[in-house]
């Protein structure tokens, strides 16, 4: 028992850290020297690294919105899992911490959607891994609501 | 004393502006406007002296990319000179007020060619060592959505959402336990009053007791409940 509850509470740290640093590196999009969205836009040369904010577009805003929102509710859910781990009745399951969790995923599923449909297709764009780590923690984030749907509170 | 007080003034008055005397110009950061429409800039100052009537107003523009200022506008001894040469000709006009210390000038019908900055310097008699101050046009076809204003809206109205979900159910749970709190105590008082009238009247109707237990058992299970949560 002790087993599952640690295993889930590493599930659950695994996808917090993928979210945070998927919505924080500012590496959605890599085309040659320079990687673009969420946040900056920045250039790799020989003189150095050139930074400058990333276009103010509207599905650009709505990117971030979302992943911000995944990370909030997927650190709620945590929070409602240790509360609820002390708090629940023998026998009870942990349905605020699914309902957050799979609530998180669902926002970065759209983030990762919006983003895929608006980006523009230029010649040599490539997604880079901030992007691919956006769309490994969804199926994480929705596995995980899941356990906790599942998931009861034994003696 | 009142001599002295008056001395005392006039140096003071006279000392105290000689070391902070310095013109300060306001006028704006950056401006965004779109295409074929006008704009004001603003520029105003302020100085520890009373405007002068020699006081003088001066625009400068140096378009984006270059270095070179040119100078397109130019108010002295009362009469406002406006550009009748340059890349403004027939396009600006003077709105200000001087004698309010107000130097604003109005750009009409503008480009793309617009783009760059117009510097302010003002000067009022004798106050006349000052900064000029610079405001940055920026002309687009469509005026862009400012960075971060759609982020923060869904942000708020997602965790306001959460925030009001929160509030009702609390406050739903809360009304309904002390409706049936409330329904309890009622019946229990009737109760009461009837068991005192049961010595003279009829016995009272079977119901109210299973009454009192339903409304008991329901408060049990809304405790269970909120223990399972």
């Amino acid at each position: 028992m002790l087993l599952i509850l640690l295993g889930v509470l590493i599930l659950h740290l695994l996808i917090l850290i993928l979210l945070i640093v998927s919505t924080a590196v500012s590496a959605w999009s890599v085309t040659g020297g320079s990687t673009t969205d969420l946040w900056y836009s920045c250039l790799t040369n020989n003189g150095g690294y050139h930074c400058r904010p990333a276009s103010n577009e509207d599905w650009i805003q709505a990117v971030q919105a979302l992943m911000i929102l995944a990370v909030l509710f997927c650190f709620f859910s945590l929070v409602a899992f240790l509360y609820q781990l002390f708090k629940l009745v023998k026998g009870g399951r942990f349905f605020f911490t699914a309902i957050f969790q799979i609530l998180a995923s669902l926002f970065v599923m759209c983030a990762a959607i919006i983003y895929t449909v608006m980006s523009p297709d230029d010649a040599d764009k490539a997604f880079g891994y901030a992007y691919v780590l956006a769309w490994v923690a969804f199926p994480l984030s929705l596995i995980s609501g899941l356990i906790y749907i599942v998931l009861r509170k034994k003696e | 004393m009142l001599t002295f007080l008056a001395l005392a003034s006039v140096v003071l008055l006279g000392i105290v502006p000689e070391q902070s005397q310095a013109i300060v110009i306001y006028t704006g950061w950056e401006r965004h406007a779109l295409v074929g429409s006008d704009i004001r800039l603003s520029c105003s100052f302020f100085s520890w002296r009373w405007t002068s009537e020699d006081v003088t107003f001066s625009w400068t523009y140096r378009p984006d990319g270059s270095r070179d200022s040119i100078s397109i506008f130019h108010y002295t001894g009362g009469v406002a000179y406006v550009d009748n040469k340059g890349p403004f000709r027939d396009r600006l006009e003077f709105v200000g007020n001087p004698s309010r210390r107000d130097g604003s000038i109005l750009l009409k019908n503008l480009d793309f060619s617009d783009n760059g900055t117009f510097t302010c310097d003002a000067k009022n008699p004798p106050d006349i060592v000052g900064r000029p101050s610079s405001v940055r046009l920026l002309v687009f076809e469509k005026v862009p959505i400012q960075a971060g204003v759609i982020t923060g809206a869904i942000i708020g109205v997602v965790l306001g959402l959460l925030v009001l979900i929160v509030v009702i159910y609390y406050l739903m749970r809360f009304l309904v336990a002390r409706r049936v709190f409330s329904l309890s105590v009622s019946k229990h008082g009737k109760k009461k009053k009837e068991g005192s009238q049961q010595r003279q009247g009829p016995a009272p109707p079977a119901a109210d007791p299973s009454k009192v237990k339903a409304a008991t058992s329901e408060k049990k299970k809304q405790e269970s409940r909120k223990e399972k949560k």
